[in-house]
């Protein structure tokens, strides 16, 4: 294929190490040294993960959570546009700013549904296992080529500008990619299947209300442990599903599969282990509270599980 | 025992350490409790962090929305904003929960995200409704529109694609029941998650609305010299 995965994270690695570079040098940062290699060691985690032996990644994400723990990631100055320069461009351009932000989703959509099997030379345009990623990637690609032409800016101010926004994320940025890794870890070490074997020796099995209501909540609990819905579902379905509605009530699997994930879905947005959903939003949108976004979306996420509870039992009635 | 790591995520949490700390010392102790040696659970933090790396694409947005940020992208959406006069805090919220959930359950579910278009967009527009109403945001206020921006953006996310029967939610749970042996069908599975996503939006956008109506009691007070 022409433009694969890999591609894509060359790309962000290049962002982050070259960011990185004006962290070193960047005198109000306090600890500009340590603050630089997290950025630098993130960026070569990006650019050569897949040809760095994974036990030297391993050490290389010890050292940047090491970096983190003492203290030694720090912000810096990113010389911002001051507010009436900003007023001043705003004015030159006007609606035009948006055309860039608006390309990003719309040439991300057309990578995804029209250049989906486009081949050139026999070999696919965009990698076929992850089209959405590589063609967000590619739309971002070529947004950033269209602003700059517009604001006549060179490729190190848009990289300067990246930093700035990086490192308001600062460690958060690592943490959807370390809660992935703890997934892993706890997959292998036989959480999921003590959590289940736990929760079925807790609950009454001839209740067709209770093991609905068990299922549901089970769901968004284990969810809001893993982090991920599909971590829990696979484990929670064989666990209580399986055995005790489809086979025991007879109930028909499509319901319990999507009135299931659901509920999962309702622990996601009640977990930091989301942290891809829940965290970074807070470090992005400068929020002083990082569980803000959860605090919001507590009351919905709880309606919308109850709501998934009487939905279900209501349908395994009729079944 | 394995649950060890559990407990320490969930106290970590609880007493809100870093959570990168939390995370990898659930991990270490987690593997160590599994009886997996030093070595080997190094090797599988580099090995999943390598495998995850997809997690990190909305750096790629960073360089555009930064570039136009310095340029006055968010001004600008707040400015534009300020000329409608209809528009509040909860509509605008509510019209973007609308179009996020229905294009996902249309599978396009890359219509969205909080780098590409909370921040410079959603947000701001949403502050900029706010502002043009009740003049200056006190800094909590602030927080709380912003915190509700990037909600809005998970909850027409989660359950709007699962309408959508392409969605990796409903292939996986296709491929579970085949492994076990049990008739399914993603057809159904996508139609039955239906009632839901209705659900989903009705309550959020009634959320939205007392977001509205609590931001002119917080704020027409407070500020009095509102233009509303």
């Amino acid at each position: 294929m022409w433009l694969s995965m890999e591609a894509v994270y060359i790309f962000l690695g290049i962002v982050v190490t070259l960011g990185s570079v004006w962290t070193f040098a960047d005198r109000s940062n306090p600890k500009r040294f340590t603050s630089g290699l997290f950025y630098l060691l993130y960026g070569v985690t990006l650019l050569f993960g897949s040809v760095i032996p994974p036990f030297y990644t391993g050490v290389l994400v010890l050292i940047m959570v090491a970096i983190v723990g003492f203290g030694g990631l720090k912000l810096g100055k990113y010389e911002e546009a001051s507010p009436e320069e900003r007023q001043q461009h705003r004015q030159r351009l006007n609606n035009r700013l948006f055309i860039p932000a608006l390309l990003i989703p719309i040439l991300t959509v057309i990578g995804v549904t029209w250049l989906k099997n486009v081949k050139i030379g026999g070999a696919f345009l965009l990698d076929p296992n992850n089209v959405t990623l590589v063609s967000l990637g590619v739309a971002t690609f070529m947004a950033l080529l269209i602003s700059m032409a517009m604001t006549r800016s060179t490729p190190f101010a848009a990289v300067k500008e990246s930093r700035r926004l990086l490192e308001t994320i600062g460690w958060a940025a690592l943490l959807p990619q370390m809660l992935a890794t703890l997934g892993t870890i706890f997959t292998t070490a036989g959480v999921g299947a003590a959590v289940s074997e736990w929760i079925g020796t807790i609950i009454p099995t001839h209740s067709l209300f209770w093991i609905v209501v068990a299922y549901c909540v089970g769901m968004a609990l284990f969810t809001m442990i893993m982090g991920n819905a599909f971590a829990a579902f696979p484990v929670m379905t064989a666990g209580i599903a399986v055995p005790l509605l489809i086979q025991q009530f007879g109930v028909d699997a499509n319901h319990v599969a999507a009135l299931g994930m659901f509920s999962g879905y309702c622990g996601t947005l009640m977990t930091p282990m989301a942290a891809n959903f829940n965290i970074v939003p807070a470090a992005l949108l400068d929020l002083r509270d990082q569980h803000h976004v959860i605090r919001v979306q507590v009351p919905t996420a709880l309606i919308l599980l109850a709501f998934n509870i009487a939905a279900m039992y209501v349908v395994t009635l009729m079944d | 025992m394995v649950l060890i790591g559990v407990a320490i995520v969930i106290v970590g949490f609880i007493i809100r350490i870093n959570p990168l700390l939390v995370v990898t010392l659930s991990g270490l102790a987690t593997g160590l409790f599994a009886h997996q040696s030093l070595y080997e659970i190094i090797e599988q933090f580099g090995k999943a962090f390598t495998t995850n790396r997809y997690m990190a694409v909305f750096i790629a947005t960073l360089p555009v929305i930064g570039l136009l940020e310095r340029f006055g992208l968010r001004e600008q959406a707040e400015h534009v904003v300020s000329n409608i006069k209809a528009a509040t805090t909860g509509r605008i919220l509510t019209a973007y929960l609308v179009i996020r959930e229905a294009a996902a359950a249309a599978g396009l579910t890359s219509l969205g995200g909080h780098a590409q278009m909370v921040r410079p967009l959603v947000a701001p527009m949403a502050e900029g409704a706010a502002e043009a109403k009740y003049g200056t945001l006190p800094d909590r206020v602030r927080d709380d529109i912003r915190a509700h921006a990037a909600a809005v953006d998970n909850i027409g996310l989660f359950f709007g694609e699962d309408v959508f029967i392409a969605i990796g939610a409903i292939l996986l749970m296709k491929g579970f029941f085949d492994q076990n042996g049990i008739p399914s069908d993603p057809l159904h599975m996508a139609l039955w998650a239906i009632p839901t996503a209705v659900a989903a939006l009705i309550v959020h956008s009634f959320r939205l609305h007392r977001l509205d109506r609590s931001l002119h009691k917080l704020l027409h007070r407070e500020n009095g010299k509102g233009r509303a």
